[in-house]
């Protein structure tokens, strides 16, 4: 198996508190790996750095192979290292089918042309509308997205960034606010990702974790404290202690 | 050398003047994120005030200024009651408009009361002589701007930083919500910093009117000027507010003394420069 | 199942289409039965076509990317100026004077684009205003050029296509500057939905989704300055033939917050909102500045004040929501 992202030494400081500590993790292709941590830990800081809206202080990101640390964010989309949004970030104004010919355009790199009907690219419509389909949203693909369920909205997130045929997926916690009536949906759509894409989930609800992934990393206080198959995650005691005692807190006086 | 050294007290004095009108604005910019582009209409009415008690009511100067003081503060209040406080909330744009809005009025309101002529303020006799300073004279109206704006400054800073007021003030603008969980009554603590950027407003208005003359469309004339000053220091910061008052004046009065006809030229051009490299403002709060 | 829903989709793609052709169609009937109505104002009927043409580019700004702009007249004036001193030095075709005023239009786009790109919020705001300063600066000091405050004069454009003379009554000029408002439309129209129209909406929303998408946020929003540029630069340059002098005025700030005032009160971010603006506030304009300034200063202060208290949605459409990203997006920067 082939290393597909590579992390190593990441750090980050705010104003003398470290949020990211010599954080180093990889995936290979295929790969179905979970971040986890309580509050606090530095999560949204590593996604921040990962995506390369925030400069780390030292460390590098890698992806397939080449080193995009000195990359912005853009740039590293468009190598392939794509990311969904913990809160959904959609255009309201828009219908969901919309939002995927945009994405669809973009990875064709036609997406600001002038001289061109939006809806005119039939071979961008016709992605748009499968991607839609396998991911049930056919139904409200003519709708705007303010008036679609808020769960539909978290799978428009998801259909958004197949169309952007990643090679490393980051999906920050995609069934947060979702009612637990619809996280099956969520699941069902997880769950046919493609094969060798390498998904990093960020996430906080167990259940989900276990069914995901094979391999999970804890993050406590801007480190790594462990990393394993999810059935060992309960029995360590130091995640157990970043957890239920005071290490995070510990931590973050340091 | 004579020349430099007057236009470098004339700078220095219109700076002032520049800053006594503008701190107010800055304040509500940035402790207040309220956009009031309407801060040079008060300025404004201060003016016409002092004008109309000095030449009509044959009042005293000092007697002018409070009265225009009290005058537009009073004014201000009901507007800030009935409109200010529907737009604190608000967008930018909302804001922009809304004070364009108000202006437009105060200067129509305004126009049809006085009359759409150039207003003079009289100074008493002590303030229109020069003032041996040693080295030179200077006119005593200058040294009385330049005075004023260090108290300005001075009595701010000691209010913003060491009173109680000034520490219910910012926290009603760090976090309005846990203030008012704290009892502080942030609709209070508003109103009132709105009257004084209002007071500083007309006060700077009489005051500076040696500089910028009282007239119909002083409120839209120079309302360019106070936006592009606050922004140059970074809303909020009085430092900054300084910092930008005397840079940009002495700019100013350089380029009117050196070549005049260029006009604002070189006024707007460093203000574009400063924007461009500094786009959150000299001394810009970083929020 | 997928091919069931391309087919019911192909119909309501059509419906965009057809309503720009109804509205293309309104605006000629509007234009014409000006024409009819009014032809002793038919000069002052021009120059709201100009005015139109500067508010649409705004609106591509303003109501399409999000940016507020109290500097538009810049590129308005830029054109003006172009075309009339081109026309001074022997260039007298109207299409010719037109393309050059656009052209200039468009290149004072980009640099205004630039340099306002560099900022969010308020100092962006503050550029606007110091752009449009500058240049009416620069115009009034470069008399030998622009003529100064006084103005330049002594154009003489050529019959159009050889054939209509702009004569005293302005009919010439009026029809002009009205095909010329019918192909600008035209023209927006199909840009504001095409991909990158697209784009600049979302930019408007949300530029970090935008970029999550790895689409870069600058060259999409400068391409729509140097757009909105030519618009504003072909309304200008449309004034300088109508009315053969350029004034100071097309290059100021007044010019500047009227436009976005018309735009406002018309609606931001419709193309349609930006026509309905500038007829109701220059007809406004036209009857009562005419009985006493003070009073029209009053009156449309007034009218702002209501639309932001009253019809934050309603007659200007979506005033907030622009300026929510405006505030979302000085924060973001800030942070």
């Amino acid at each position: 198996m082939t290393t597909l992202f590579e992390v190593s030494r990441l750090s980050k400081e705010f104003g003398g508190l470290k949020v990211s500590r010599d954080i180093s993790l990889s995936m290979a292709e295929g790969e179905r790996l979970a971040l986890i941590g309580p509050n606090g830990a530095g999560k949204t800081t590593f996604v921040n750095l990962v995506t390369g809206r925030l400069r780390p202080d030292a460390g590098q990101v890698r992806l397939a192979g080449e080193d995009v640390t000195a990359l912005g964010a853009v740039q590293r989309v468009r190598r392939g290292l794509v990311r969904t949004f913990q809160v959904t970030r959609l255009f309201p104004d828009m219908t969901p089918e919309e939002h995927v010919i945009m994405t669809v355009l973009q990875r064709h790199g036609k997406a600001t042309r002038i001289l061109a009907r939006f809806h005119g690219d039939s071979a961008a419509s016709d992605e748009a509308a499968e991607i839609l389909a396998t991911l049930g949203l056919t139904e409200v693909a003519r709708r705007k997205v303010a008036t679609i369920a808020y769960g539909q909205q978290r799978l428009l997130e998801i259909a958004i960034a197949l169309a952007q045929r990643p090679k490393v997926l980051l999906l920050d916690e995609p069934a947060a606010g979702v009612p637990s009536a619809d996280t099956p949906r969520i699941e069902e759509a997880l769950a046919r990702l493609p094969a060798s894409l390498a998904v990093l989930m960020i996430e906080h609800d167990m259940d989900l974790v276990f069914r995901f992934a094979k391999r999970v990393v804890v993050l406590a206080a801007g480190e790594l404290i462990f990393e394993g198959p999810p059935a060992d995650v309960a029995r360590d005691p130091l995640v157990r202690e970043a957890y239920l005692g005071s290490y995070a807190h510990a931590g973050s006086q340091a | 050398m004579q020349t430099a050294l007057s236009i470098a007290m004339d700078a220095f004095a219109y700076g002032m003047a520049l800053f006594i009108i503008c701190i107010g604005l800055s304040l509500t910019m940035g402790l207040m994120r309220v956009v009031n582009l309407a801060h040079g209409a008060f300025a404004m009415i201060g003016g016409y005030i002092a004008s109309w008690a000095g030449r009509d009511l044959g009042l005293g100067y000092g007697f002018g200024i409070a009265l225009a003081v009290i005058g537009t503060v009073l004014i201000a209040i009901p507007l800030e009651r009935l409109l200010y406080r529907r737009i604190y909330d608000r967008s930018e744009l909302s804001q922009v408009l809304m004070t364009i809005g108000i202006t437009f009025c105060i200067i129509g309101i305004t126009n049809y009361i006085f009359g759409p002529t150039l207003k003079t303020i009289p100074l008493p006799a002590e303030l229109a002589q020069p003032v041996d300073l040693g080295f030179r004279s200077i006119a005593g109206h200058r040294l009385f701007v330049i005075a004023s704006g260090l108290v300005v400054a001075g009595g701010l800073w000691f209010l913003i930083e060491r009173t109680g007021f000034g520490i219910h003030l910012r926290a009603a603008v760090e976090n309005a919500g846990m203030a008012r969980t704290l009892g502080i009554r942030t609709e209070i603590i508003y109103a009132l910093s709105f009257a004084l950027a209002i007071a500083l407003s007309a006060f700077g208005g009489v005051v500076g009117a040696e500089f910028l003359p009282i007239e119909p469309y002083y409120a839209l004339r120079y309302m360019v000027t106070f936006l592009v000053v606050v922004s140059v220091g970074g809303a909020g910061s009085i430092p900054g507010a300084l910092a930008a008052c005397l840079l940009l004046g002495a700019i100013d009065v350089t380029g009117r003394y050196l070549v005049p006809d260029f006009g604002n030229f070189f006024f707007y051009l460093a203000v574009i420069l400063v924007v461009c490299a500094f786009p959150r403002g000299l001394m810009g709060r970083a929020h | 199942m997928a091919n069931a829903t391309l087919q019911s989709a192909a119909a309501p793609r059509l419906r965009p289409l057809g309503r720009d052709l109804i509205g293309l169609a309104l605006i000629a009937l509007a234009g014409l039965s000006g024409y009819w109505l009014f032809p002793d104002n038919l000069a002052f009927l021009t120059r709201v076509i100009s005015v139109a043409l500067l508010v649409l580019s705004l609106d591509l700004v303003v109501g399409y990317c999000g940016i507020a702009s109290l500097g538009q007249a810049a590129l308005y004036g830029a054109g003006a100026y172009a075309a009339g001193i081109a026309c001074i030095n022997g260039i007298t075709d109207p299409i010719l004077l037109i393309l050059i005023g656009a052209v200039a239009g468009a290149v004072t786009g980009l640099f205004t684009g630039a340099v306002m790109l560099r900022a969010h919020g308020l100092p962006q705001l503050v550029l606007s205003i110091a752009l449009v300063q500058l240049l009416h600066e620069a115009a009034n000091k470069a008399s030998w050029l622009t003529g100064g405050s006084d103005g330049l004069s002594g154009m003489a454009p050529a019959p159009l296509f050889g054939v209509f003379e702009f004569d005293l009554w302005g009919r010439s000029a009026y029809l002009f500057g009205l095909c010329l408002l019918l192909v600008v439309f035209a023209v927006l129209s199909l840009i504001v939905r095409s991909p990158f129209g697209m784009v600049c909406r979302g930019l408007k929303e949300d530029p970090l989704r935008i970029s999550a998408l790895g689409i870069y946020a600058f060259p999409v929003l400068l391409k729509m300055f140097v757009i909105s540029g030519a618009v504003a630069g072909t309304g200008g340059a449309l004034a300088a033939i109508a009315t053969q002098v350029v004034g100071l005025d097309s290059v100021s700030f007044e010019l500047s917050a009227n436009a976005l005032v018309m735009l406002v009160l018309g609606g931001i971010g419709h193309l349609y909102g930006a026509l309905i603006g500038t007829v109701i506030f220059m007809a406004l304009e036209h009857t009562v500045a005419a009985i006493n300034p003070f009073h029209w200063m009053t009156l449309v202060g007034a009218v702002l004040i209501a639309i932001v208290l009253f019809a934050p949605r309603g007659l200007s459409g979506t005033l907030d929501q622009i300026a929510a990203l405006l505030t979302r997006r000085g924060g973001r920067a800030g942070r």
